[in-house]
């Protein structure tokens, strides 16, 4: 409640109190928001445990064996100008993600502006970028591979290495893919004209609006939010 | 409490689901998302240093958890508008991942009872010559 006071002005924000009046009144708990923003929210929500989940069944192996863990910074070094980088690959997916939550933010931006062009450039871009995080992520997978990391084992130490880097990383870039999917989707929505004329969607029949790219980007920021952690825990420890 | 609620009623949407986007849509200025996008980025770049130099031990913990929780911090923060929501939204969705803090202190105990008996029943070969301390 640091900031109470900066926020005092926005509405809903006023301690436990308005939350117990927003959880009470007869009519919704979460006001002023477009419904399926609490449900994407609450799916996010779940998916949290997920990834908490597989991260942490990654802590409990890793702690748990007696064998030396392999050393991710040379695992995942590439060799540039003769000479070898650590990380280099993590780093360029990590950025490349970081820019991709940045141009989805403007995206929302311009989308509650109505400025079609805009958005439709940046959803555009944002997926460009998806696709590249994904494309990247077959590379090190593949060259993992043929470097012989398995499952069930690989050349530098604790076994369990394969499997938690297969699983973890796996689920997160098939997140990705099926975000790379929802953008390009909605950007088609979006440069047809669907979200200003309110024209129902093929699959819900809804009438279209711009809230959905608020939606879409909370998808796109959670991917973006579950790398930092796998960075940090799973490259950096 | 009937009283607040009455406070709070005009700002209520009359029920009906007509365009809350019109006038309460996350509309914020470009410079704070482009602020936001720069820390991020020297945030990772930082994290990314702390490898690169080869920090070890409590130095590189505590810099790559800081690290991490600003980044995230600033993700859910600003890109994904939970500053400017109400509450009622932020603490349902906030406050619940906090309970995978107990399945991480479970984590790190089974964690440390395995690595234990591990230790001593199978130990690598080399240590089984000499003759078991248990």
């Amino acid at each position: 409640m640091a900031n109470h006071e900066a926020t005092a002005t926005l509405p809903g924000r006023d301690g436990w109190q308005s939350i117990v009046t927003d959880v009470s009144s007869d009519q919704r708990v979460f006001k002023n928001v477009p419904w399926g923003k609490p449900m994407m929210w609450i799916f996010l929500l779940s998916d949290t445990f997920i990834f908490g989940s597989f991260l942490i069944s990654y802590m409990t192996v890793r702690m748990s064996t007696t064998v030396e863990w392999p050393n991710p910074s040379e695992v995942f070094s590439l060799t540039l100008f003769g000479r070898s980088v650590p990380l280099l690959l993590i780093a360029i997916m990590t950025f490349v993600l970081i820019t991709s939550s940045g141009t989805m933010a403007l995206a929302v931006n311009f989308g509650y502006r109505r400025d079609r062009k805009r958005t439709f450039w940046l959803l555009l871009a944002t997926a460009a970028l998806g696709a590249t995080f994904v494309g990247m992520q077959a590379f090190e997978w593949t060259k993992l591979i043929l470097e012989g990391v398995r499952p069930w084992g690989n050349p530098w130490g604790a076994a369990q290495f394969g499997s938690c880097f297969f699983m973890i990383t796996g689920f997160h870039g098939t997140h990705v893919t099926i975000g790379v999917i929802f953008l390009i989707i909605v950007a088609t929505k979006v440069l047809r004209g669907d979200l200003d004329h309110e024209r129902p969607g093929f699959l819900t029949g809804r009438k279209g609006n711009y809230e959905i790219v608020e939606i879409l980007g909370l998808y796109w920021h959670f991917v973006d939010l579950v790398w930092v952690f796998i960075f940090a825990f799973f490259y950096l420890w | 409490m009937a009283h607040v609620e009455h406070l709070d009623h005009p700002h209520d949407t009359p029920a009906g689901e007509a365009h809350p986007s019109s006038d309460h849509g996350q509309q914020h200025p470009l410079g704070i998302y482009f602020k936001i996008w720069a820390l991020l980025f020297v945030l990772s770049t930082a994290s990314y240093l702390v490898d690169y130099f080869h920090f070890q031990g409590l130095l590189r913990w505590s810099l790559i958890i800081i690290f991490m929780l600003l980044k995230a911090g600033l993700i859910v923060a600003v890109f994904m508008h939970m500053v400017w929501e109400r509450l009622a939204l932020v603490y349902p969705i906030v406050v619940p991942p906090l309970l995978l803090l107990v399945l991480l202190g479970i984590g790190a105990l089974e964690a440390d009872y395995t690595y234990l008996t591990r230790g001593i029943f199978f130990a690598p070969a080399t240590e089984q010559k000499a003759p078991a301390a248990h």
